[in-house]
C-alpha cells in the first residue's frame, strides 16, 4: 500500500501557503487537514502563477468586452476574437520569465511550447509568434549570455515546430540584469464552429492523457515563478523543464485533426501545474467532478509518486475528454502519429476531483477548491516616495543635457543608431524563420507585421510593445503609452486595431511600490483600451520579477492584433520613391525625459516619461489611417525611441533599398536635442506619394490634426536634418546603416 | 500531371509547397504520407522543408528510412523528377540520391533570410524557365545548409553541369558575402547526374507570390512542369 509523509505545519509553509491559508483549505476540507497529495494539488493551484490571487480584483479594471469577442479574458486558456466571414483568431501572450532567467535556452524553448498549446488547445492552428525580450546591462556577460540563449531556445523550438516567428521587441536595461524577461505571443486561425473549450462534461465520458510522458521535470514551477529570484535560484535549475518540439509538432497535428472528428468534448493543455491543473479546471469549468488514476498515466522515470506525477512540468501533453463510444477514434489517431494515448480516467456527477493510485484514493476534493475558492487580496495604494525623487533628478538631468554646447549631432544620431535599443535587431529575427506557412506579407523590421491569411483571405497585422522606463517614472501614463504605442504601431502598418492580449511584468506584489505600479498600469492601459476600442482578450500576470537589489522596471507587454481591410492598404516603414514628401503628423514637442537619448548620450536611464493625450493620439492614428485607406501614402512610421532623428533615419535605412531623405523643420526648436531625439508621443512620420499631393492636401484640409511638410525623400544617399534653414545632422546613408546594421547578439 | 508532396513526421513546408504547386503554378498536387509505398501515380514528388523526426540523430537521418523512400530512390531510377527543398535535399543526401554532405551553418546559427541566387546551369527539368546566370531572389530557412563535397566530387559535379543554383549578391556577383552559410563552391542546389533529381537549401514554395517579396520561386516549379509536358 501507498504511505505518504505527514503534513506538518512546517511543510505547509515550505509549500507557500500561508498560516491564513492553510486554515482556510481546511475549513473547505470540512475541517480536516490535508494529506500530502493534497498539499501538493492546493499549493500548485493556490500559487499565484496559477491562481492570479493578488492580480485578479485589478485585472477586473480592464474592459474585457466587445462584439467581436467569443471567448472573452480568463474563460478558456486563450481569448477568441471574430475576423469576419465565420473566421476568427485565438491569441495570447505569456511571461516564461523565471524559467528563462536561469536556464535561458530550455526556459525560452518551453515558453513557446506552452503558448502554442494554449492556443490549439482552442481549436485553432497556430500561424505566428512573436516574442518580447528584456535583458540586463548588454555590456554585461551574463546579459549576452541570457540573450544568446533565449534567442536559440525561441529559434529551436519555433523553427522546429514550423510556425514563423515574425516579429517582437528586445530592449536592454540594467534594472533586467538577473530578471530577463521573456515574453511570448502565439496567434492561431480557425472558424467559429470549431472552438474548443476545456471543460469536462458528461458523467462516464472517457478522460485521455495523450502526449509525452511524465517524468519529474519541472515539478513546482509554478511555484518557483511565484517566489522571488536570488542566489539560491541557481538551485532551482531541476525545476526548468525541456522541450521537444517533435513530440508538440506530433501531438498539434494529433489534437487538430482528433478536434475535427467531433468526438471530443473537452481539451486543455498541461503547462503550468501539469495534471493537477488540467484535471481541475477541467470539471470546474464543466460543473462536473473527475476521477482519474495516475498509475494509468504514462510515465518515463521510475517510482513516481502520485504528488510527483500530479505536479509535474513535463512538456508535450494534453488532457482531452471525448464521447464515450469514441475511444477507437482517438486511438487510430494518436496511433497515426506514433504518441500516447491513455485512458486514465472519466468524467463524474457532483463536483468531485478524485485522484487514485493503483485504484486507492489519494485525494479527493472540491475541483472547485482548487481553481475558484481561493483568497484575493488587495491592499490599499500610496504613491512611493521614489517619484519625487525621480521627478526632481530626471528635471535637472535634462536641463543639464540641454544646456552642453558643441554638441555634434551627426555623432549623436550614430551613437543611437549603434545602441543596444535601437540597433537592427536583424541578427536576433534571421534566427528564426519568420516565412514559414507563406503568410508573412511584411517582414520583421517595420512597425507591425503583417499576415496575409491565404485560407480566410484576411490581412492581420500585429505587434507587441511596452516601454518600462517609461512605466517606472510614471506607470499610468506609461501604461497609456503602451497600449497606444502598439495602436500607433499597428495604424502605420494600415490596420484597425482590434483587441490586446497583455503580459505584466511586475516585482513583489507584497512590496508596497510594486503594488502602486501595477495597479496604476492597470488603469492606464484601461483608459487607452477603453479609447482605442480594444478590449483585453487575456494574457497573463508575472509578479516576482524581483532580486535582492530591487524590482524590474514594471513592465506590461500589449500584443495587439489589428486588421487591414485590403492588401493595397499594407504600408511599411521604409521610404520608397524619391520626390515622395515627408510629412510629420502630431504635435512637434521636445520631452526628452526617459529618452534612449539620455540613456545613451547621459547615461541617465530613468526619468518622468513625456505625457500622453489619448485624443490626440487617437486623431493622429485616425488621420494616418484614413490617408492610407485613401491610397495617399507610401510609407508610416510611429515615433519612438530615438525620437524623430532616429525614426526619420529607420526610414532611410531599413528597407530592401536604402533611399536618402532632405528635411527641414520649418518650426523653431527650443533646443535642437529635444526637437531631434525628445520622444513625445503620438508622431508619425508619413511619406506622402509625389503624385497625390493635391489629394493630400484636400485630405489635409477635411482634418484638424496638426501636420507638417518637413522635407522629401532624395535619390542622393545622404540624409540631411536642418532647423529652420540651419544644417543639424548630414551624413551618408551608408554610415547610417553601418552604424545601425552593427546588431546585438 | 500529378505533384505528391511526401509527409514526413515535422516536415514543416509541406502545406506551403502543396499550397505553391495548386494556386500559383496551378498543377495537380497531394499529400504522399511517409508511410506509403505507393507513388506511381505521380510524375514528380517534393520532399519538403521542415525538421523531420525533429532533425534529431542528424539532418535527414531517420527519414531516410521512412517506408515511402525506397519507392522515392526507385521512381527517381526511373527518370522522373524529384526535388528536396531544404531537409528535403538533407534527406535526398543522406539517401544517397545525391552526392555530398550538409554541415552546420559555418555562424552557426540558423539564418532565413531572403538571399539571391545565380542560376548556372539552365538546361535542366529544374531551371529551364530560367536565362543563364539570371539571378533569382529566394529565401532561405536552415541551420545546416553549410554543403560539403571533396575536391574530386565538385569537379564532377562542375563537369557534368550538376551545379544549377550558388549563392551570389543581387547584381550577380559570388564572393563571401555572397555566401550566406560557408557551402563549398556557393553552392545552393546541384542535381544529380542524370539531371532529374535537385535538392536546394533556399525556399522556391516561399516565393510564388510578389506579396510575399518575391515570385521567382514559380520559375523552378514551372520548369518541372513544362518539362513533364514535353516528355
Amino acid at each position: 500500500m501507498y504511505k505518504e509523509q505527514k503534513v506538518t505545519k512546517k511543510l505547509v509553509e515550505e509549500h507557500g501557503l500561508s498560516s491564513e491559508e492553510h486554515q482556510m483549505i481546511k475549513n473547505l476540507l470540512g475541517g480536516r487537514e490535508m494529506n500530502f497529495t493534497e498539499l501538493g494539488l492546493f499549493s500548485i493551484m493556490w500559487s499565484e502563477h496559477c491562481s492570479y490571487k493578488n492580480s485578479r480584483p485589478l485585472l477586473k479594471l480592464f474592459p474585457r468586452t466587445g462584439k467581436n469577442i467569443l471567448v472573452g479574458a480568463g474563460e478558456e486558456n486563450a481569448g477568441v476574437l471574430d475576423i469576419g466571414d465565420g473566421w476568427a483568431v485565438a491569441f495570447k501572450i505569456e511571461s516564461h520569465n523565471h524559467p528563462s532567467a536561469i536556464e535561458p535556452f530550455q526556459g525560452a524553448a518551453t515558453g513557446v511550447g506552452g503558448i502554442i498549446r494554449d492556443i490549439f488547445t482552442m481549436g485553432a492552428r497556430p500561424i505566428a509568434l512573436m516574442d518580447s525580450l528584456r535583458f540586463g546591462d548588454p555590456s554585461k556577460p551574463r546579459s549576452k549570455w541570457l540573450a544568446g540563449g533565449v534567442v536559440g531556445g525561441i529559434a529551436f523550438y519555433g523553427n522546429c515546430i514550423g510556425i514563423p516567428t515574425v516579429g517582437g521587441e528586445t530592449f536592454f536595461d540594467k534594472s533586467y540584469d538577473t530578471n530577463p524577461l521573456v515574453n511570448v505571443f502565439c496567434l492561431g486561425i480557425l472558424r467559429h464552429e470549431d472552438i474548443a473549450k476545456g471543460r469536462a462534461k458528461g458523467p462516464g465520458n472517457p478522460v485521455f492523457y495523450v502526449g509525452a510522458a511524465t517524468g519529474r521535470d519541472g515539478i513546482h514551477g509554478a511555484t518557483f515563478a511565484s517566489e522571488n529570484l536570488d542566489e539560491s535560484s541557481e538551485d532551482r535549475r531541476p525545476s526548468v523543464q525541456v522541450g521537444d518540439p517533435f513530440m508538440e509538432k506530433l501531438l498539434m497535428e494529433a489534437c487538430l485533426e482528433l478536434l475535427k472528428t467531433g468526438a471530443v468534448i473537452g481539451i486543455q493543455d498541461m503547462g503550468a501545474a501539469g495534471l493537477a491543473c488540467s484535471c481541475s479546471e477541467t470539471a470546474s469549468r464543466g460543473n462536473s467532478g473527475i476521477d482519474i488514476d495516475v498509475t494509468l498515466v504514462p510515465q518515463r522515470e521510475k517510482g513516481m509518486i502520485p504528488y510527483e506525477i500530479l505536479c509535474s512540468e513535463s512538456q508535450e501533453r494534453m488532457l482531452v475528454i471525448v464521447k464515450k463510444g469514441r475511444e477507437k477514434q482517438v486511438n487510430d489517431i494518436f496511433e497515426k502519429w506514433d504518441l500516447h494515448a491513455e485512458k486514465i480516467g472519466t468524467v463524474t456527477e457532483g463536483d468531485e476531483m478524485i485522484v487514485r493510485n493503483k485504484g486507492e484514493i489519494v485525494a479527493s476534493l472540491r475541483a472547485k477548491d482548487l481553481t475558484e475558492h481561493i483568497p484575493a487580496y488587495t491592499r490599499e495604494v500610496k504613491e512611493p516616495s521614489y517619484i519625487r525623487e525621480l521627478t526632481k533628478n530626471s528635471r535637472t538631468a535634462v536641463e543639464k543635457a540641454l544646456l552642453k554646447k558643441d554638441v555634434n549631432f551627426s555623432h549623436a544620431l550614430l551613437k543611437l543608431l549603434a545602441s543596444p535599443n535601437i540597433t537592427s535587431k536583424h541578427d536576433i529575427y534571421e534566427q528564426y524563420d519568420h516565412m514559414v506557412k507563406t503568410n508573412t506579407a511584411v517582414l520583421p523590421g517595420s512597425d507591425a507585421s503583417v499576415l496575409w491569411v491565404k485560407e480566410a483571405d484576411k490581412i492581420l497585422a500585429m505587434t507587441c510593445d511596452g516601454n518600462g522606463r517609461f512605466c517606472y517614472g510614471d506607470p499610468l501614463t506609461g501604461g497609456k503609452i503602451a497600449v497606444s504605442e502598439a495602436a500607433r504601431n499597428l495604424t502605420c502598418s494600415g490596420a484597425r486595431p482590434l483587441a490586446i492580449t497583455n503580459c505584466l511584468n511586475f516585482g513583489n506584489p507584497y512590496n508596497l511600490d510594486v503594488y502602486w505600479q501595477f495597479k496604476k498600469v492597470i488603469e492606464g492601459m484601461s483608459e487607452a483600451c477603453l479609447k482605442f476600442g480594444t478590449p483585453v482578450t487575456g494574457g497573463n500576470v508575472s509578479f516576482y520579477n524581483h532580486n535582492p537589489t530591487g524590482a524590474v522596471f514594471p513592465t506590461p507587454v500589449i500584443g495587439m492584433l489589428g486588421i487591414i481591410e485590403k492588401l493595397d492598404h499594407i504600408t511599411s516603414q521604409f521610404f520608397k520613391e524619391p520626390g515622395d514628401v515627408i510629412v510629420l503628423v502630431g504635435p512637434t514637442g521636445e520631452e526628452l525625459s526617459a529618452s534612449e537619448y539620455m540613456n545613451v548620450m547621459e547615461n541617465v536611464s530613468v526619468g518622468i516619461p513625456p505625457a500622453l493625450d489619448l485624443e490626440m493620439e487617437y486623431n493622429v492614428q485616425s488621420f494616418c489611417r484614413e490617408a492610407i485607406r485613401e491610397g495617399l501614402v507610401s510609407s508610416a512610421h510611429d515615433i519612438s525611441e530615438g525620437g524623430l532623428a532616429v525614426a526619420l533615419a529607420e526610414c532611410c535605412i531599413s528597407g530592401q533599398k536604402p533611399a536618402g531623405a532632405a528635411v527641414n523643420l520649418p518650426y523653431p526648436a527650443e533646443h535642437p536635442a529635444g526637437a531631434l531625439f525628445g520622444e513625445t508621443q503620438s508622431r508619425i512620420i508619413l511619406s506622402v506619394k509625389k503624385d497625390k499631393l493635391t489629394e493630400f492636401a484636400n485630405f489635409c484640409g477635411n482634418h484638424r490634426v496638426p501636420h507638417v511638410e518637413i522635407g522629401s525623400v532624395i535619390s542622393e544617399k545622404n540624409i540631411k536634418i536642418f532647423i529652420q534653414d540651419k544644417t543639424f545632422i548630414d551624413l551618408p546613408v551608408e554610415a547610417l546603416e553601418k552604424a545601425w546594421r552593427k546588431g546585438v547578439l | 500531371m500529378k505533384f505528391g508532396v511526401v509527409v514526413f513526421p515535422g516536415s514543416n513546408c509541406d502545406e506551403d509547397c502543396l499550397y505553391s504547386l495548386k494556386e500559383e503554378i496551378r498543377v495537380n498536387a497531394c499529400y504522399v504520407w511517409h508511410k506509403t509505398t505507393q507513388v506511381n501515380e505521380f510524375d514528380a514528388l517534393v520532399l519538403p522543408g521542415g525538421f523531420s523526426y525533429g532533425d534529431y540523430l542528424r539532418v535527414g537521418a531517420i527519414a531516410r528510412f521512412s517506408p515511402v523512400m525506397n519507392s522515392v530512390i526507385e521512381f527517381a531510377r526511373k527518370g522522373k523528377l524529384v526535388i528536396g527543398i531544404c531537409n528535403g535535399f538533407q534527406i535526398l543526401l543522406e539517401a544517397g540520391l545525391l552526392p555530398g554532405a550538409m554541415l552546420r551553418n559555418r555562424k552557426l546559427r540558423f539564418i532565413c533570410r531572403y538571399v539571391h541566387l545565380k542560376v548556372s546551369n539552365e538546361k535542366t527539368p529544374f531551371s529551364q524557365y530560367a536565362q543563364k546566370d539570371e539571378v533569382l531572389k529566394i529565401p532561405i530557412a536552415h541551420g545546416e545548409g553549410n554543403y560539403y563535397i571533396d575536391d574530386k566530387g565538385l569537379e564532377e559535379l562542375k563537369e557534368n553541369g550538376q551545379v544549377i543554383f550558388r549563392y551570389c549578391l543581387s547584381d550577380g556577383t559570388i564572393n563571401d558575402e555572397s555566401n550566406p552559410n560557408g557551402s563549398v563552391y556557393d553552392i545552393a542546389g546541384i542535381c544529380n547526374r542524370d539531371h532529374n533529381v535537385l535538392g536546394m537549401m533556399p525556399h522556391p514554395e516561399r516565393c510564388c507570390n510578389p506579396l510575399l517579396g518575391s515570385a521567382d520561386g514559380k520559375k523552378v516549379f514551372q520548369s518541372m512542369k513544362r518539362f513533364i509536358e514535353e516528355k
